[in-house]
């Protein structure tokens, strides 16, 4: 197993945000984990970041390296996992390029980062496009092109992406699955949370459902797909 | 005198004393706005690095009058200057490690409070090190007197302001042109993502400090020669109007901090061209204070809120 999360437990003071979720994800994989808002999704790829403190009892593995002796920069430079946050978090007053420059700071394979470069151009060519424009006049969809590949540019063995589409038209959101898809490929394992159900369902090969805190149900895409609860309560009846 | 000659007369001592102003406010704005704290330190870094640059000074003179080495006075002046930005880069790496560090996700008040102690300290750790007589600053040059167009400046005077344009010039190619200065700039739009960028904010933020209070430093050697009568308590006025002039700058804006200290510099010298010095500070920064009501935000500032989670 590459990831391996066992008993994830987190706290905002006294708001209880995840009871003690546990679930793997292997190397190559898609996995999504489906629910409400509030349901602690965002909380989850915190906590595998490191920018929220877990509770006594939680064990996260990276390759069997434990996760909780890493900083959140380490976790990005040294164990290769990136995050595309939340409402994509860009420096709007960077450029484009600097944005993606920024994510190599720490890298010192000079060779592979002009490798990854173009292949985040030929797979967004809006974004080469606009290298030189601040991401702050960007459109939404430009946006989340940049956020998905300014975390790939930070590190690519693993992304976790919080809520891709969010905000995008019906249109771009498929085409920024079609490119996630893609980056995949290539051997990127990608772990997706997501409100939009179906969307990342078709998508992930596993997935995972959370309600308030708790890992409700898990299995194959397809067998989530065509389970009454689950179309029931996330995918319109 | 003509009334040209008069206003370039007043234009110069600006720009020479608007020159403080600018390369202290730099290090306020740095700290700010990578780190949404104020430095109240800032200002006796300043006086700490102008004490730093009389010692490594007085040592120098030492070595050569002694016959032990022999170098011309004007690489004293520039190893001076050089060698106290070094070493007043580490103060201010030590103060960000021990004073501000530790209260990184505290209060913001606390971190002020932080800062004014850290200034107290470094002002009586001076007296208790060399004692309240005042010191000396060595003249390292000789004074050359010139007239442009009938109005009188000194070499001192054009050392003060081409050192410290330069040295602003410099931070503004680093910010711009390095990954570090690119780091700062993404930090000072949200600091939050940054660890996830794999940029450690521990190197950002001692860098950040170790800058501003090099600029400081220039600036305590600078004003040493200038003014050579240096004292513990030097950097305390000089620091809040630099403060002054970073708020007036507008909010973290770099370049900003130092145009408003060259305006407050301007503003100092003319108001005391037409009235009493007694009332100079009263009346320059009730024209600072009407300036905030219209633009509560400084030049350079916009309304932000910042992110302070993931
Ligand atoms: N910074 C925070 N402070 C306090 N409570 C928070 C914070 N972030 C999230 N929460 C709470 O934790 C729970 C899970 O939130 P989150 O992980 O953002 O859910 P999701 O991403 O699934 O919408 C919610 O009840 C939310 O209100
Ligand atoms: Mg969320």
């Amino acid at each position: 197993m590459l990831l391996e999360v066992e008993n994830l437990r987190v706290s905002y003071g006294h708001i209880k945000a995840l009871h003690g979720i546990s679930f793997k994800v292997d190397e190559g994989e898609i996995v999504c984990i489906i629910g409400a808002n509030g349901a602690g999704k965002s909380t989850t790829l915190r906590a595998l970041s490191r920018m929220v403190d877990v509770e006594e009892g939680t064990k996260m593995l990276f390759n069997g390296k434990d996760m909780l002796k890493y900083k959140p920069e380490k976790v990005v430079s040294e164990l290769g996992i990136s995050h595309v946050p939340e409402g994509r978090r860009l420096f709007g007053n960077l450029t484009v390029l600097e944005n993606l420059k920024l994510a190599t700071f720490a890298r010192k394979d000079k060779e592979n980062i002009k490798k990854d470069m173009e292949r985040m151009f030929s797979i967004f060519p809006r974004l080469e496009e606009r290298r030189h424009q601040e991401a702050e006049t960007l459109s939404g969809g430009e946006q989340q092109m940049l956020a998905v590949a300014r975390a790939f540019m930070s590190a690519k063995k693993v992304m976790l992406l919080d809520e891709p589409s969010m905000g995008l038209a019906p249109k771009l959101m498929l085409s920024m699955f079609d490119s996630l898809a893609e980056i995949s490929r290539e051997g990127t394992t990608i772990l997706l949370v997501e409100q939009n159900a179906r969307l990342a369902l078709k998508f992930a090969r596993r997935g995972y459902v959370l309600e308030v805190g708790n890992l409700v149900l898990q299995g194959d895409s397809k067998d989530l797909l065509n389970n009454p609860e689950v179309k029931k309560a996330y995918l319109g009846g | 005198m003509s009334l040209m000659t008069f206003l370039l007369q007043n234009v110069l001592n600006a720009l020479q004393w608007g020159s403080f102003y600018a390369i202290i406010a730099l290090g306020y704005a740095m700290v700010y706005s990578i780190l949404m704290l104020f430095n109240f330190a800032h200002g006796d870094i300043f006086m700490a690095g102008s004490y730093i640059g009389f010692g490594i000074a007085t040592g120098l003179l030492y070595l050569v009058t002694s016959g032990i080495i022999a170098m011309p006075h004007w690489l004293i002046l520039v190893l001076t200057i050089i060698l106290s930005m070094f070493v007043t880069s580490f103060l201010g790496i030590l103060v960000e490690r021990i004073g501000y560090r530790p209260l990184r996700n505290a209060p913001r008040a606390s971190a002020a409070i932080t800062g004014l102690m850290i200034g107290i300290i470094l002002e009586t750790a001076n007296l208790a090190l060399l004692g309240a007589k005042r010191r000396g600053f060595p003249a390292l040059i000789t004074q050359k007197v010139y007239t442009i167009g009938g109005a009188f400046v000194t070499n001192r005077k054009i050392l003060v302001v081409v050192v410290s344009i330069g040295l602003m010039l410099l931070l503004d190619q680093f910010v711009r042109k390095t990954k570090w200065g690119m780091a700062m700039r993404a930090m000072s739009y949200d600091f939050v993502v940054v660890p996830l960028m794999g940029v450690s904010i521990d190197i950002i933020a001692p860098l950040t400090f170790a800058i501003g209070s090099a600029l400081a430093a220039a600036g305590g050697v600078l004003y040493g020669i200038s003014y050579p009568v240096l004292n513990p308590y030097m950097g305390i006025i000089i620091g809040w109007k630099a403060f002054v002039a970073a708020i007036l700058g507008g909010r973290g804006s770099i370049m900003g901090a130092a145009l408003a200290g060259f305006l407050l510099g301007f503003i100092e010298i003319f108001v005391a061209t037409v009235f009493p010095s007694t009332l100079r500070d009263l009346i320059a920064f009730s024209i600072v204070l009407v300036i905030l009501t219209f633009r509560p935000y400084g030049f350079f500032g916009k309304p932000y809120s910042a992110k302070l989670r993931l």
